[in-house]
């Protein structure tokens, strides 16, 4: 049962050459090797080794407390902020290890943005949510400022819904306007990477599919990694799927091979509902 | 064996009446209390305080109705909450900000120190009065006279003094300023520290920008009750800085201070004929009730106000 | 494996070559992002400001700390010689002849004239032969009773009644500025008790009956009326209530029970509950609101009335935190010191009686400690009731939190 996992993980180097011709020049942008990870005593990710492709949006799947999320959480050092945890293996961002003695992980930061499951956009108003990341990052000029606000709600979809009401608080949005805006400050600062927590696992159908194709058209611009819960949506917006199973890596491939023909048991099941 | 019932009430609920009743009784016989306290003092005070009352009285005599004034109180006690809330309010936020923010939360020490300072916030003041005396004045202020007069032997720091007691009454609050903001912090939603931290702001900026100002009506609240708290503390300062009379207002540090609320214990125990001095003693009271239910009613006004813009901004 | 590595190193310079400018239009001029675009430097390198402001964060909070830790030491530095027993308050002592000054150490000398370091330099040798002479002098004047050979500081005559010499019976007394100074704490103990016990008698159950029916019965009007009336009261400083209990108060309630002496334990103990009931009150009604409104809609719909969803659901999962509002009121009631000092008496009379004239540890403290010589057996005996009740108070706070934990850990046991 192990062995056949352990085969079925697609080394590096594989992965690479394997998808290359399928997605055009793509360049593994992420790379973990032995990647475990402990809270206190229990081990959250097993050795997990594989890479994630530049500008493409990979998918992360798995049932409740696989470790997909705490997988996602390891790319921005996140852990960090939670006592006890203990990290081994290897994290590679754009060939550099991010758990590297001389990596600053504000700067890492700033370049892998992150959206959260559950919308938290500051309690100051819609525009000052943007400018204040903006700021963290030395723009000061007004008029920049404003451009730079108005140039990340138009990627992010809400433009038109907010222009008039730009300094009304944020929180009086509707959910899936929160989560936009929670996706427009993230993209405001230019980061190279976007993870997303479950973003629309807390949204109706309607604010989903809005996200759904904020994702389709964010690729473009920018990496995307996604943790959901949804198999439908990491079918609709995934070019790579990667399926987690107790905290391990049991099968990472193109999206449409995981959900048409993939190559382990635990996997099919998964996708098509048996268990999960 | 009647199968269809009535929804009127079938008999009286007496259980109910005689609960609900005690209940009540109870509940209005505080209002009464606190009524009747309040109805007295106004009653017999209002008519002792005056412009002139208020603003004079450093050189009469304290028990003289027609001259006593209490400015000299007013001052002692302004000077001494001021000095206190000046030490008190820094230190306890920063120190709040420590264990919240940066301590690890499940560490022993924390959660040691945590204990220690809640127990702390309810040990009875006059303790902390003899903290004040055996520590500031005793240890901190012999020591400094030795250091710095080592020759002369009138003691300058070495007795009551009003920076003593100031910072008696500030070790006093420290620890329901701590709590007091700890919980203010606390009550921010970690998704808001995250959010900040995942987009690359430091520790410090997330502190600074989003989660301070979000806790200032809480940390406001806090910090104001307990000043209010310590203007009308007596005890601790009875024994580190509290003169019976002084010919003049404090000038330095160093010197001894008259104080509203331990004017009211001499007025209402030492008095030489009480049935004369009742007006100052009531309009003393009076005084220092204003002065610290003005304080009160500020921290429930910055409470609501803020409170008040935030629903404006949602 | 050297393979592997190979590939990674080009992948890397890959990717270093690889221009991210383009999506990051904010770019200063010549700040390009390379493959080490995360920083070479960080911590206090990178943000110095930073870095120092969260030392001085740090050492701020430690001092702090520190502080609070500091009032174990000092209140109880003072009593311990009290409680070990190293204090002689006898009169009777050893007289050293003032020729032997230069054969005692200066630490024998120091105890011998009862002085302190600082003072004793600041002697010189005729000054200390002096005392010493003065010692001799004064050693004439000790009455040549036996109650002066006594050491009234050691723990048999705190505690336990003694027939001294003018006295039919053996006695429990405080009386520090006398002759023969007496040290039995019996008297204040039972004061405390006695005045504290009255004060919860009469304010708990108001307050807790208040309570359930600020958060169980009334209407939200009659609640948006009680709370900030609760708050106005506990905003009377306690010197404002004892002098309303010396004023107004003790003549009233002396008219009205016709007992003996105008200052008591009762009138002391009734004006305490005045202090206590917000208190208790504000604990007590944390409590009860806190237990989820599931469980009172619950009974509700089973067809129970408002007052025995409060009496048969609500007080029950509440009663911790009920308990924890009366041991933090028995807290704050012993503790307090000004309503005593001047509503209570001040009589160290060992008696139950509510209607006696009492005094407590507080008033005791209050009343004597500028009086005492600093040092002496009386300012070490007034710091070591000061620790007693610093210990008795502490205690009784850790009980408030053990039961409001339980509560919490009650409440969120049974909704999970």
């Amino acid at each position: 049962m192990t062995e056949s996992i352990v085969r079925k993980i697609p080394v590096a180097s594989e992965v690479s050459e394997r998808i290359s011709p399928t997605v055009g020049t793509v360049l593994p942008i992420i790379s973990t090797q032995d990647l475990s990870l402990y809270y206190g005593a229990t081990q959250a990710l097993k050795k997990i080794a594989f890479q994630i492709n530049e500008r493409v949006v990979t998918a992360f799947i798995g049932p409740s407390g696989c470790g997909k999320s705490t997988l996602l959480r390891c790319f921005n050092r996140m852990n960090d902020l939670i006592d006890n945890v203990r990290i081994e293996g290897v994290v590679e961002i754009a060939g550099q290890d991010i758990n590297g003695k001389q990596v600053d992980v504000i700067e890492l930061r700033k370049r892998v943005g992150m959206v959260f499951q559950r919308s938290n956009p500051f309690p100051k108003s819609i525009h000052e949510n943007i400018a204040y990341a903006l700021r963290l990052h030395g723009l000061t000029n007004k008029d920049a400022l404003s451009e730079a606000v108005e140039k990340s709600l138009r990627q992010a979809a809400l433009w038109d819904e907010v222009k008039d009401r730009l300094h009304a608080s944020a929180l009086g949005l509707s959910g899936g306007q929160q989560q936009r805006l929670c996706i427009a400050r993230a993209i405001a600062i230019q980061p190279d990477i976007i993870l997303m927590d479950e973003p629309a696992s807390a949204l109706d159908p309607l604010a989903t599919s809005r996200i759904e194709e904020l994702i389709l058209d964010l690729k473009r611009e920018f990496t995307i990694v996604i943790v959901t819960h949804n198999m439908q949506q990491a079918a609709r917006v995934s070019d790579f799927t990667a399926f987690f199973y107790l905290g391990e890596l049991i099968e990472y491939d193109s999206t449409r091979k995981i959900f048409t023909n993939p190559a382990n048991r635990q996997t099919e099941d998964y996708v098509t509902g048996r268990f999960g | 064996m009647n199968a269809r019932r009535e929804f009127t009430a079938q008999r009286f609920d007496y259980a109910s009446f005689f609960f609900t009743g005690l209940t009540g009784g109870a509940t209005f016989l505080i209002l009464a209390i606190l009524a009747i306290i309040l109805g007295n003092i106004l009653h017999n005070g209002w008519g002792a305080v005056s412009w002139r009352f208020i603003t004079s009285g450093t050189q009469q005599d304290m028990f003289d109705v027609n001259k006593a004034g209490v400015l000299p109180m007013v001052f002692g006690t302004a000077a001494r909450v001021i000095l206190m809330t000046i030490f008190v309010v820094p230190i306890g936020v920063i120190t709040a900000i420590y264990l919240t923010e940066y301590a690890r939360h499940n560490s022993l020490s924390t959660r040691f120190t945590r204990g220690a300072v809640n127990n702390l916030a309810g040990v009875p003041s006059i303790v902390f009065g003899l903290f004040g005396l055996g520590f500031f004045i005793h240890f901190v202020g012999q020591n400094l006279d030795h250091f710095l007069r080592p020759t002369n032997a009138e003691p300058i720091w070495g007795k009551p003094a009003i920076i003593w007691a100031s910072l008696t009454l500030a070790v006093m609050t420290l620890p329901v300023v701590i709590v007091t903001t700890e919980e203010a912090l606390r009550a921010i939603p970690q998704g808001l520290r995250e959010a900040s931290l995942a987009l690359g702001a430091t520790k410090l900026q997330t502190i600074w920008r989003i989660v301070l100002p979000q806790a200032l009506p809480g940390i406001l609240t806090g910090g104001i009750l307990s000043v209010s708290r310590a203007a009308g503390e007596v005890a601790p300062i009875l024994m580190t800085g509290a003169a019976y009379y002084m010919a003049s207002l404090p000038t330095s540090l160093a010197d001894q201070f008259m104080d509203l609320g331990y004017h009211i214990f001499i007025l209402s125990t030492q008095s030489p004929n009480i049935e004369q001095t009742r007006p100052i003693l009531y309009g003393t009271v009076i005084v220092l009730l204003l002065l610290t239910f003005a304080l009160n009613f500020v921290a429930i006004l910055v409470r609501s106000r803020i409170r008040k813009q935030r629903r404006m901004l949602s | 494996m050297a393979a592997r590595q190979a590939k990674r190193r080009c992948l890397a310079a890959l990717i270093g070559q690889h221009d991210f400018n383009h999506l990051m239009q904010h770019t200063a001029p010549g700040e390009n992002r390379t493959a080490g675009w995360m920083g070479i430097r960080r911590g206090h390198r990178a943000r110095p400001l930073e870095w120092l402001v969260e030392k001085f964060i740090f050492l701020v909070s430690l001092s702090a700390i520190l502080m609070i830790f500091l009032i174990f030491v000092f209140v109880g530095r003072e009593a311990l010689p009290i409680v070990f027993g190293r204090m002689n308050s006898s009169l009777v002592r050893k007289v050293i002849p003032p020729e032997n000054l230069d054969q005692l150490t200066p630490r024998e000398l120091r105890d011998y004239l009862e002085l302190t370091e600082a003072q004793l330099g600041a002697m010189d040798r005729d000054t200390r032969k002096l005392l010493m002479e003065l010692k001799v002098e004064t050693a004439k004047d000790i009455p040549k009773d036996k109650d002066a050979a006594i050491n009234t500081t050691s723990w048999r005559y705190l505690v336990f009644p003694y027939q001294w010499s003018d006295y039919e019976r053996p006695v429990s007394i405080w009386q520090p500025i006398s002759q023969i100074p007496k040290y039995n704490i019996a008297p204040l103990i039972i004061g405390s008790i006695k005045t504290t016990i009255i004060a919860l008698l009469f304010s708990v159950p108001m307050a807790i009956g208040a309570a359930i029916f600020v958060s169980q019965l009334a209407p939200a009007r009659v609640k948006e009326i009680v709370k900030p009336s609760v708050e106005l009261l506990a905003g009377i400083p306690s010197v404002v209530l004892g002098f309303f209990a010396l004023i107004v108060m003790a003549s009233f309630l002396q008219s009205v029970g016709g007992y003996e002496s105008r200052l008591n334990s009762f009138v002391a103990g009734i004006a305490l509950g005045l202090a206590i009931i917000p208190v208790v009150f504000s604990i007590a009604e944390d409590a009860l609101t806190s237990v989820p409104r599931s469980y009172t809609q619950a009974a509700l719909a089973l067809g129970s009335s408002r007052w025995q969803a409060a009496w048969h659901i609500v007080l029950p999962a509440a009663l911790p935190g009920i308990f924890a509002a009366i041991v933090l009121g028995f807290g704050r009631a012993i503790g307090e010191t000004m309503i005593v000092l001047m509503a209570s008496g001040n009589a160290s009379i060992v008696s139950w009686n509510g209607f006696d004239s009492t005094r407590t540890i507080t008033a005791t403290i209050a009343a004597e400690v500028m009086e005492a010589v600093v040092g002496g057996p009386h300012y070490r005996m007034l710091f070591m009731i000061g620790s007693l009740l610093f210990l008795v108070t502490f205690v009784s706070n850790l009980f408030g939190e053990l039961f409001i934990h339980r509560l919490k850990s009650r409440l969120e046991g049974k909704a999970g």
